[in-house]
């Protein structure tokens, strides 16, 4: 390991850090854990509320946590490595504005009562995925992605998806208002206990393949030409990331609603801490985002209690001012 | 052939275009492209090294076509060092260890044992040693070149492409890197192609020179063939005197200034 901690020892204190934020997260809120209770529930064997509120309520909170923190970290990284652009995130390619569209469309069409709860990830997912084609579509010719006008295509999508959602919102009844701004703000209150397993799948599945593309992703630092010349495939090298981006934006916002900032602050903390090699980077993105959101969730849960903040608000406020205070360290 | 172009043609859409390029390197050669600004020196670097797919023609590296060839079995052979790269505030000796990464096994994660032997030797060779924990963003035009051909002989290649290594050096590092560049191709044998724009310095230092203008090759040849005042005036558009280096034999351009031309009523 050259700059930044011994990755090693980096990793370690990640996981660390990761470990107290989560059982923090399990053990505050409305009704104080001890640290001892928490233990027991774990093995099963904590008393009955107890036994509840860490297994049902804050256990599948944290592990969404995990899942969405470190998927947008990652989103975050893999865009920031593959457009060579530290202000690239995973928003910026309208993805999430696509989601947030499909979820309005979901709302006002009251697809719930078709498809029952699904139907919320599922029009998220299928708007977010349809952005991520038509990003790609345009901004890819013969095969090939022009970086800076897929960038240029998302920020543009993502400004057309932002007015329609706006549209909807001046067009809806009243009772659907509530639902979209919901949805726009983000929450880590997952609409299905199977939708945590998901996130949880994806977003592990996804940093396990992205780190097969680590060692390209060094090499596309020296830029496309020289990425080429060092044997890396380039052009599948960036459709490969997209697509990872792509999932696990997709997958995020469609599961937790729209929230902010992780992806873009994230990976500059994690070069901060372990230096700009992405075989380290890449999983220490995951592990920053992990603890940045379950942070940031603590905070609005009980920040002012017992009403609780939208997440996205907090991961915007919070993540706003460090990257401003980051910005003028560097 | 190491490098072989027949009949190559192309360049970039709506703009600049090679036609007609049938060039072979033998091995072991070391060769300097020459031409003036916007000649296509530079494009023919990167259809040469699969960066620019030409429109007709064909390019073979070692016997084998490079458009046939995956990215990391041609990174094996070939390395090129662009005239403009991109860097990052990674330290010089990491920059030098990703001229491994084509060595890599599939899985291969991290550097062996025999990849850091490797980066250390490239190192020692082009004297990147003493700055090797240094920031690439960080050190001076000099250094950087020195490092830049450090992380391309890290590749182990045979067939080297240098895209104007000596621009932005002053004399002493031009020299130097020249000096290294001659003694890599007649020890290590390594077969050398550089693009140059120092007409001088590419008679000195190139066994074989390559005129280019407006995307075609005007002549090609020693530099004593290559270097005739009439060809080169008419390629550069400007007045040329053509002497001798009195110590190498070598044929030396110098320029004609505006009042000289005046006087002597001298024109191209």
């Amino acid at each position: 390991m050259k700059s930044g901690m011994r990755w090693s020892n980096a990793l370690f204190l990640q996981l660390g850090v990761l470990a107290g934020v989560a059982m923090l997260a399990i053990c505050v809120g409305a009704t104080h854990v001890p640290v001892r209770v928490v233990g027991a529930a774990l093995i099963g064997k904590a008393a009955g509320a107890a036994q509840t509120i860490v297994m049902d309520i804050r256990l599948p909170r944290v592990l969404l946590g995990i899942a969405i923190g470190g998927g947008l970290g990652l989103a975050g990284v893999l865009l920031q490595g593959m457009f060579r652009n530290p202000l690239v995130e995973p928003y910026t390619l309208g993805i999430s504005g696509g989601a947030a569209l499909g979820l309005c469309v979901c709302v006002t069409l009251k697809l719930a009562n078709l498809l029952g709860a699904v139907a919320f990830p599922l029009c998220g997912f299928i708007g977010a995925t349809g952005t991520a084609v038509l990003v790609y579509g345009v901004g890819a010719r013969r095969g090939i992605m022009q970086i800076r006008d897929v960038v240029l295509v998302g920020v543009m999508v993502s400004f057309v998806c932002s007015s329609l959602v706006m549209l909807i919102m001046a067009l809806a009844r009243a009772e659907d208002l509530y639902g979209i701004v919901f949805w726009t703000m983000g929450s880590l209150d997952a609409p299905m206990p199977g939708l945590t397993a998901i996130a949880l799948a994806v977003a592990l599945g996804v940093l396990a393949v992205a780190y097969l593309l680590a060692v390209r992703l060094n090499a596309l630092a020296l830029g496309e030409d020289g990425a080429l010349h060092l044997g890396v495939d380039v052009e599948r090298t960036k459709r490969m990331l997209f697509v990872m981006a792509a999932l696990l934006t997709g997958v995020c916002v469609s599961v937790a609603g729209i929230i902010g900032f992780v992806g873009l602050v994230v990976p500059h903390v994690a070069r901060m801490l372990v230096g700009r090699d992405h075989r380290i980077l890449l999983v220490s993105s995951f592990l920053c985002g992990s603890i940045f959101l379950i942070g940031c969730d603590i905070l609005a849960r009980t920040l002012v209690a017992p009403i609780e903040l939208p997440i996205g608000v907090v991961t915007g406020i919070a993540g706003g001012a460090l990257f401003v205070y980051l910005l003028r360290r560097t | 052939m190491m490098l072989e172009l027949q009949h190559v043609s192309g360049g970039y859409p709506g703009g600049f275009s090679l036609a007609g390029i049938d060039l072979a390197v033998a091995k072991g050669e070391l060769v300097g492209i020459v031409g003036p600004n916007g000649s296509g020196k530079t494009t023919l670097v990167r259809m040469a090294s699969r960066a620019l797919r030409p429109k007709t023609g064909s390019v073979h590296v070692d016997g084998q076509d490079i458009w046939r060839q995956k990215p990391a079995a041609l990174a094996l052979t070939l390395a090129v060092v662009n005239q403009t790269p991109d860097l990052t505030p990674m330290s010089v000796e990491d920059y030098v260890l990703l001229g491994r990464i084509p060595h890599y096994g599939r899985y291969q994660f991290l550097e062996t044992t025999a990849d850091r032997a490797v980066a250390r030797w490239a190192m020692q060779l082009t004297e990147c040693q003493a700055y090797r924990k240094q920031a690439m963003t960080e050190i001076s035009g000099g250094e950087r070149q020195l490092a830049l051909m450090a992380r391309a002989l890290a590749q182990e290649p045979k067939l080297l492409l240098l895209d104007e290594p000596t621009s932005f050096l002053d004399i002493a590092h031009q020299v130097r890197l020249l000096d290294l560049i001659r003694r890599l191709n007649r020890e290590l044998g390594l077969t050398v192609v550089m693009v140059m724009h120092d007409l001088n310095a590419a008679s000195e230092y190139c066994g074989r020179l390559v005129l280019m203008h407006q995307g075609r090759i005007r002549r090609m040849g020693t530099p004593e063939e290559v270097m005739d005042y009439r060809v080169l005036e008419e390629v550069y558009e400007t007045v040329l005197v053509v002497g001798r280096n009195e110590f190498t034999g070598k044929p030396i351009v110098f320029p004609v200034s505006e009042d000289l031309r005046k006087q002597s009523g001298a024109q191209v």
